[in-house]
């Protein structure tokens, strides 16, 4: 460990603000990104699966108009 | 020679295989990012000239070598989708552009930060920081040229050509910067001498390189499969697959 | 072949010369956008002679651009792209002919223009020289770049904004390297290194662009 304590380590040597800036924004930015990409997947998925049970149900329709 | 790589070109199989590599590139990167981050801000030994500033380089220094390396793969996914006529390379391109585009934005940022408390300035019109600037507006158009085509067989095409047109253009811009800069205001504020890093601080250097590329390809793999789950939602194994899953 | 070239030249200046508000809107925009900024800065000679080359630069640049967005959107509306693209002759030639044909009509009256900025800028021989020079090595290269992009966004409704977006960043080296030239002749320096410079782009890009214009338009049209 570089510093005596914690208070040491937030401090940064006098850098803090422009440390944990730097840190604070580009995780904030990494993190962002995976997200906004995890959730287009999930609507992605959801729309497909809306679709597909949609064909299912027009399908299952038909047929049974037809027994009728 | 090449035959092994044929059944990737298909969507199915390329999406298997990305799901496969995709908890691995994810796991090491959350790992290496942890020890990069803990190991460079707490274990580190201080710059003897810039203090505890210095342990920006841990995101700055990965950021900006990744900002480049994505765009050179983009060019190369280009050239292939171009040249053999894969889909599924054009759609690499689409979704490496964002990452690509952040990681960019993170390297101007941690710069601009950086530079503050060491030249005074958030920001000077250093070549290498107006190079990388550029470099996130050529990102950006692809991304703007891609998103503006409702057609995304079409709209990969197109940003894979402007991806190439880019690539070429990369190293004239920056030297037509570089040469700029020195005729126009000499390399003076933004050049500070360059310590040949050593290695307690080189070592949690190269883990977050490592940490950045195993985001980039996890999350480039997540986008690439959205990319085809988008083009490929008709097929009838992504209906299979995720009735599956439901 | 080259009688193809030519056919699609004449066509080009002939169509123009039916409707002269297209030669002369990029002239009369680039005239506006030179006046304004001694407007907006104040009338000091010496600030002027100062900003003179970038000023001059960047408004060739935005009005070659803005004028671009025309140069294949008429055809592609009427279909004579199409024809174009199905004639024997290989389309690189074709589509190198039009950039051409539109050089000669917006950028050359341009750089026809350009004795008027010496006299608003007060600027002297050389410079002036300078000026024209890097302005007839550079714009073509704006002009062959810039095609691409309208070749890629061609299909689209809203292609103009988007146009210069991703146009821009690549007309950067042939900006700077132009701003050079022309500095360095107002100090009265050589400045042969830097119109070589321009030269040599601007063959890279005759030889190459062609190309890619002919790829990009037959993406957009398929």
């Amino acid at each position: 460990m570089e510093f005596n304590s914690i208070a040491d380590f937030l401090d940064m040597g006098g850098y803090a603000f422009y440390v944990w800036l730097s840190f604070g924004v580009s995780f904030f930015a990494l993190i962002a990104l995976l997200a906004s990409s995890l959730r287009t997947q999930k609507k992605i998925k959801q729309t497909v699966q809306a679709r597909a049970a949609r064909d299912e149900r027009v399908k299952a329709a038909s047929q049974l108009e037809n027994t009728l | 020679m090449w035959k092994f790589l044929h059944p990737y070109a298909k969507a199915q199989r390329s999406y298997e295989l990305a799901g496969t590599l995709l908890p691995w590139f994810a796991v090491l990167a959350v790992v290496s990012f942890v020890l990069g981050t803990a190991w460079g801000l707490a274990f580190a030994p201080a710059d003897y000239q810039q203090g505890d500033s210095f342990r920006i380089i841990y995101i700055h220094v990965p950021s900006a070598i990744m900002s480049m390396g994505v765009y050179t793969s983009m060019a190369i996914a280009a050239l292939i989708g171009l040249v053999w006529q894969i889909r599924l390379s054009d759609m690499a391109v689409a979704a490496m552009a964002p990452v690509g585009a952040v990681f960019t934005f993170i390297a101007l940022f941690t710069g601009a930060a950086w530079g503050k408390p060491m030249w005074g300035a958030w920001w000077v019109w250093d070549a290498r920081l107006t190079s990388e600037l550029i470099l996130l507006f050529l990102y950006l158009g692809v991304i703007a040229l891609y998103n503006a085509f409702s057609d995304k067989a079409l709209a990969g095409k197109a940003a894979g050509i402007l991806t190439l047109v880019g690539w070429i253009n990369v190293p004239i811009i920056h030297f037509s910067v570089e040469w700029w800069n020195t005729l126009h205001q000499g390399a003076t504020i933004t050049k500070f001498a360059k310590p040949s890093i050593a290695g307690p601080m080189l070592w949690p250097l190269l883990i977050m390189l490592l940490a950045f590329t195993c985001y980039f390809a996890a999350v480039m793999l997540i986008r690439f499969r959205n990319e085809i789950l988008i083009r490929e939602s008709h097929r009838p194994w992504v209906k299979q697959l995720l009735l599956k899953s439901a | 072949m080259f009688k193809a070239c030519w056919s699609v030249i004449e066509r080009e200046l002939l169509s123009a010369s039916r409707r002269k508000s297209d030669i002369l809107n990029p002239i009369w925009f680039f005239l506006i956008v030179i006046t304004l900024f001694p407007l907006s800065i104040g009338p000091k000679a010496n600030t002027l002679t100062s900003i003179a080359p970038g000023v001059i630069w960047v408004a060739a640049l935005l009005s070659c651009l803005l004028s671009l967005e025309r140069l294949f959107k008429d055809d592609y509306v009427d279909g004579s792209l199409e024809q174009l693209m199905l004639t024997p002759y290989p389309l690189t030639l074709l589509v190198a002919a039009k950039v051409l044909a539109h050089w000669l009509l917006t950028c050359l009256p341009i750089i026809l223009f350009s004795p008027l900025m010496a006299v608003f800028f007060s600027l002297d021989w050389p410079t002036f020289w300078a000026i024209a020079l890097t302005l007839l090595l550079g714009t073509p290269t704006i002009c062959l770049l810039g095609a691409i992009g309208v070749a890629l966004t061609v299909g689209l409704r809203k292609g103009g904004i988007l146009l210069s977006l991703i146009m821009l960043p690549l007309s950067i080296p042939v900006l700077i390297i132009s701003t050079l030239a022309i500095d360095a002749a107002s100090m009265s320096q050589p400045n042969i290194a830097y119109l070589a410079m321009l030269g040599a782009i601007l063959v890279a890009a005759i030889t190459l662009a062609p190309m890619a214009i002919a790829v990009s338009l037959r993406i957009s049209m398929s």
